[in-house]
């Protein structure tokens, strides 16, 4: 517009009206309305100072450790929250005495974060005693992660998994030309304290890693997940310090759904669980999938390589944020921590990925990664750690002047990558920025002779660490892990005449209600590969199992995504719940037509603090029945997260810990995507099979939860090598064409899959449960099943299919062996009756089609 | 003929312009996608094209509103080339954001790129319920005139997007709309049914999704056509329904107004 500008500063005003007190003012201004971290909040008319911030004037600083007694270096941790333990600040002191000198503050920063339990993962690496409750030692388990779920996928040895546990996103094969890429982050409590904020950013930030893994992948799909405490809950019950569940539900989901949209990369699949333990701990999960061709898997960065800052601009938000979501929450982190939460522009990362595969596809960079936790500090010192590498903090961009070099270090603002790029192609890629109106900056250059990193501000030296220390100093350690075995009493469950309100409710709970209310704001269609989309069935509003899109328009192959997930078992049995999460993952994949033996998964753990030993045995007890689920069912795990400490402490002192909750994310290679199917039910006269056992157990179902009966530890158990033959002989009735429709069996059981297909399918279906296989492999059905644990039991490994008569023959042929049973027929009649075994005059359940939807569909009609 | 060639306007936030492209050449055209900075440091590029798309996307991050920052680019930097292009008789078409673009910019609905006329007659508002919205409509081919779509026709196609509550400045210009069968497409049920929450997804006044310029080469329309251009998108592909595709028909059509 012909203006020079100096300097622009914005401000929003709001005018407020009503008679309000000035506390209640400061209250909607502060909590609603101004972001702290960037705003300030002006009550009268209100004219800057100055626009433009002052210059930084160099200071270097010095941290005196050297001559520090146990006492004192634990406090140095506390103080400079660096979240590290006294073994660890030992090593420091001990590098640094051996140097001869004290370090600088942001030699020390560099070390916290590298080390940090978010960047890490010192739990998951570190070595496991086990105890039993008694004492009595058990087992050594070196390097937990190694001996479990690293070992599945290096035993499982498949040709398509491409690149495993190394880069930002495992990455599998997909076509000759083509193989996808796929990460699971969580955001938790930086979206616990600014929903918003925190769920935009939490997605931001993945989106990253499959733009960072091999020389950078195109984000072909999104996946969210969330866990919130209840959303009815009367506000008079939520503790200080702590955000209602409903108003970061709605953050989070609006988060999510702005930066997600903005990007362009459709948000196919997710799934929401609600419980009390969430209330100051809710879990962000965000995925992301991207194409990446196959010439393009793997980087490497050279001696000799400019670093190339490339993207958004460096603030002061996101400071601390890796060491930050390594402790547990307070009540005091909201103000404490506020500048650990990082603020997002989609459009920023947008413009950032748009050239970047311009300069990928121009062979422009020999490695690239994101800045993401720990900022320049762990980009850098990730890319460099073989080489060393020398950076000018002084030429780093910045959004405004004013911060410090430690600060410009350390800072998480958002939507910033590193490349590594020769001399030749320096010029190239600063001119390719620049004609899409982006910034690259070179700011330093990788291989140093003496393989250290050295930071420099106005060319004086303020950091200089060996890279050898910042990446194998960290002391290892032994954890331990004493599992105690919880009883609850496990009543029988009341036989009732009839299940029809029962089935109502369960259809209403939060768990299994329809959350159209997120997905539709969820651009889940753009890029035009949609296939099997979230909402499925004659009016698209029907549950699908999992989504499944075309990653290349011009080919019909697909890939197809599902979540296994129960929080509600976790905490009653981490090892049958794991296996559940690995089993629901898995049959949502095949109830689609995934191909199991082109499976992968991917596990993201949430816990409380594992320094408590009888947490730690959970993890271990979780991340024994991954590699067990891995190796049963063939699908090796190709990346995955964790995220430990997620406790909250309240102002009374007492501690809110999340149940043990393990979401395993799978991804599916489908050679023909015109062959999938989807949950509703098709035809009236089609017959209606079980595929899988039932066992009587009921511990952990949402039957129990919803009818406010005792939940005992009698979690179903998973006969995995049972379940494998089942999900391979609904993969090959698919494949044979026989199935029209498919929905698998989890919260809510039976009853609840069988009116899902009907009413998504705009029919009706009378079932009768004669032929439901029952009792686990071992019981053969000795056990008498009580009839809630035939209409809603939770056993996994099961499959409801819809198989048309002329296809009868072809279906029965494909389940060989595994236990099948005929249940009925699709109607016309708009309602669904479930008779129990043996018939009789009247049924378990007698419900009006529609009324079932209602109920399902009411919860979340926000 | 030649293959006609379509030009895919992109700029930062621009998020559809792949499966545009995609949508276009399975329609028979030669498209490319190109930055907006190509074409205001060489507006020529327009000579050599055909079909000018302005793709979906959130173009700016939709600051200051929807399309606004992109439609001062076209207003301000290439108004002449534009005109000119239009006044040959080429075509414009604008799916979503591009619908906004072209809004805010004049070549809708009078095909005039002029800062006083912009956005004085007609806008795209947020929808009625108040947020984003991703879900499948009926439409109603309303105009004879339009050249991207067949009068009488009701075709299926999604929608996603914020902004999109047509609203007219008042009622004369409705009429004038209405008089110059300029209302392309109208929201509307399976069975044709117009009116209603269930039918209109954002509250649009009188129900109108697409708007085309007084020639009929001009065409914004909220639903975005590119998304339905093979049969595995459609939300009930798996029901056996043999759906037309009606996305790709409408690429078709505007190569045959080409030719």
């Amino acid at each position: 517009m012909g203006i020079d500008a100096e300097g622009v500063t914005t401000a929003r005003r709001y005018e407020l009206l009503g008679a309000i007190s000035d506390d209640q003012r400061d209250l909607i201004a502060r909590r609603l309305l101004a972001n702290a971290v960037i705003e300030d909040v002006h009550y009268q008319a209100y004219t800057p100072g100055e626009l433009v911030a002052r210059e930084y004037q160099l200071q270097l600083r010095h941290v005196p450790i050297g001559d520090l007694d146990d006492a004192a270096l634990e406090r140095l941790s506390a103080d400079g929250d660096l979240f590290l333990n006294l073994t660890e600040m030992r090593a420091i002191q001990q590098y640094f005495r051996a140097a001869g000198r004290e370090p600088t503050d942001v030699e020390l920063e560099t070390i916290a974060q590298t080390w940090s339990e978010h960047c890490g993962h010192k739990t998951f690496r570190s070595d496991v005693a086990v105890y039993d409750a008694g004492g009595t030692l058990l087992e050594e388990i070196p390097n937990l992660i190694k001996s479990t779920i690293f070992l599945a996928t290096r035993q499982l040895d498949r040709p398509w998994c491409l690149s495993v546990f190394e880069d930002n996103a495992g990455v599998i094969a997909f076509d000759d030309d083509y193989a996808i890429c796929f990460k699971v982050e969580t955001h938790n409590h930086p979206s616990a304290i600014e929903p918003y904020g925190g769920a935009s950013t939490g997605i931001g930030g993945v989106i990253r890693d499959p733009m960072g893994t091999g020389l950078g992948a195109l984000p072909v799909a999104n996946t969210d997940v969330f866990c919130f405490g209840p959303v009815d809950m009367p506000l008079t019950d939520v503790p200080t310090g702590v955000l209602h569940p409903k108003r970061v539900m709605r953050g989070v989901v609006a988060g999510v759904r702005d930066y997600g949209n903005r990007m362009g990369i459709p948000t196919v699949n997710g799934a929401v669980y609600f419980d009390e333990k969430y209330l100051g701990n809710p879990l962000v999960f965000c995925g992301t999938v991207g194409l990446i061709p196959r010439d393009k898997c793997f980087n490497h960065p050279k001696a000799g390589d400019a670093i190339v800052v490339v993207g958004g601009r460096t603030g002061r938000d996101g400071i601390h944020g890796a060491t930050f979501s390594s402790g547990e929450l307070t009540h005091a982190h909201e103000t404490q921590f506020s500048h650990a939460v990082q603020i997002g522009n989609a459009i920023t990362e947008k413009k950032m990925l748009d050239t970047l595969i311009r300069a990928r596809d121009g062979d422009l960079y020999d490695a690239i990664t994101d800045c993401g936790a720990g900022g320049l500090s762990s980009a850098v010192g990730e890319m460099g750690q073989e080489l060393g590498a020398e950076v000018h903090l002084d030429r780093v961009p910045l959004k405004y002047a004013g911060l410090s070099y430690d600060e410009i270090w350390i800072s998480e603002a958002q939507e910033r990558m590193v490349l590594a790029v020769p001399a030749e192609n320096v010029e190239p890629i600063l001119n390719l920025f620049a004609s899409e109106d982006g910034e690259a900056t070179v700011i330093g250059h990788f291989g140093l002779a003496d393989r250290k990193l050295r930071l420099l501000y106005e060319s004086q030296v303020v950091g200089e660490l060996d890279m050898e220390f910042i990446h194998e100093g960290l002391p290892r350690s032994t954890r331990r892990a004493e599992w105690q075995a919880q009883r609850h009493p496990t009543p029988p469950p009341p036989e009732q005449d009839d299940y029809t309100d029962t089935l109502k409710r369960i259809l209403a709970a939060p768990n299994v209600a329809s959350k159209e209310w997120i997905i539709r704001q969820y651009d889940h269609e753009v890029q035009g590969g949609s296939v099997i989309k979230p909402l499925v069935g004659a009016t698209h509003d029907g549950p699908g199992d999992a989504a499944v899109i075309r990653p290349v328009l011009a080919s019909n192959k697909a890939v197809a995504l599902s979540v296994g997930m129960n929080p509600l078992l976790g905490e009653l049995d981490p090892y049958q719940s794991a296996l559940h999460a690995v089993d629901e993952a898995l049959r949502n994949i095949v109830a689609v037509g995934g191909n199991l033996d082109h499976t992968a998964i991917l596990d993201n753990f949430c816990w409380g603090r594992c320094d408590r030993p009888d947490l730690m045995a959970s993890l271990v007890r979780s991340a024994k029945a991954c590699y067990d689920a891995a190796i049963a069912y063939g699908t090796p795990f190709i990346s995955g997260k964790d995220s430990l400490n997620n406790e909250f402490k309240t102002e009374s002192g007492s501690n809110i810990t999340i149940p043990p909750t393990l979401l395993i994310s799978a991804i599916s290679v489908i050679d023909d995507a015109g062959k999938c199917i989807t949950a509703d039910a098709k035809a009236a006269g089609n017959f209606i099979f079980i595929v899988g056992r039932t066992a009587a157990e009921l511990g952990g179902s949402h039957y129990l939860k919803v009818e406010k009966l005792p939940t005992g530890n009698d979690v179903p158990p998973v006969d995995t090598a049972a379940n494998c033959r089942v999900l391979k002989a609904v993969q090959r009735a698919i494949a044979a064409g026989a199935v029209r429709s498919c929905h698998d069996l989890s919260e809510g059981g039976l009853a609840v899959t069988a009116a899902e297909m009907a009413f998504s399918g705009q029919l009706g279906m009378e079932l009768n449960l004669t032929a439901m296989p029952v009792g686990s492999t071992d019981t053969h059905g000795q056990r008498p099943i009580p009839t809630a644990a035939l209409l809603f039991g939770e056993s996994a490994g099961r499959l409801l299919v819809e198989v048309p008569p002329e296809s009868f023959d072809t279906f029965c042929r494909a389940m060989g062996e595994v236990p099948f049973g005929e249940l009925g027929k699709v109607t016309d009649t708009a309602a669904l009756v479930i008779y129990g075994p043996g018939g009789g005059a009247k049924p378990l359940i007698d419900a009006d089609v529609a009324e079932l939807k209602a109920a399902w569909q009411g919860t979340f009609d926000w | 003929m030649a293959t006609p060639r379509a030009l895919v306007l992109r700029t930062a936030g621009t998020n559809c312009d792949r499966e545009t492209q995609y949508a276009l050449e399975l329609a028979g055209f030669e498209a490319q996608c190109v930055h907006i900075l190509r074409i205001t440091e060489n507006p020529a590029l327009l000579d050599e094209t055909q079909l000018l798309v302005l793709p979906g996307g959130f173009s700016y991050g939709d600051d200051v509103a929807a399309g606004k920052i992109l439609a001062n680019q076209l207003m301000h930097h290439l108004a002449e080339p534009l005109t000119r292009f239009v006044q040959a008789g080429k075509l414009v078409l604008g799916i979503c954001n591009g619908f906004q673009v072209l809004l805010k910019s004049g070549l809708l609905p009078w095909a005039k790129v002029d800062p006083a006329a912009a956005n004085r007659d007609a806008t795209l508002g947020w929808n009625d319920c108040g947020q984003f919205v991703n879900r499948w409509v009926h439409l109603r081919a309303n105009s004879d005139k339009c050249v991207f779509i067949g009068k009488g026709e009701v075709i299926s196609l999604p929608i996603a997007h914020g902004e999109g509550k047509f609203v007219p400045r008042d009622n004369s210009v409705l009429e004038t709309l209405r008089a110059g069968d300029q209302v392309a497409l109208r929201y509307c049920d399976a069975a044709d049914n117009t009116g209603g929450d269930k039918a209109n997804p954002n509250g649009s006044i009188d129900d109108i999704a697409a708007l085309c310029d007084p020639s009929g080469r001009v065409l914004g329309l909220m639903p975005q056509p590119e998304r339905f251009v093979t049969a595995t998108q459609h939300p009930t592909w798996t029901r056996g329904n043999g759906r037309s595709l009606d996305g790709l028909r409408l690429f078709q059509r505007a190569k045959q107004a080409l030719s």
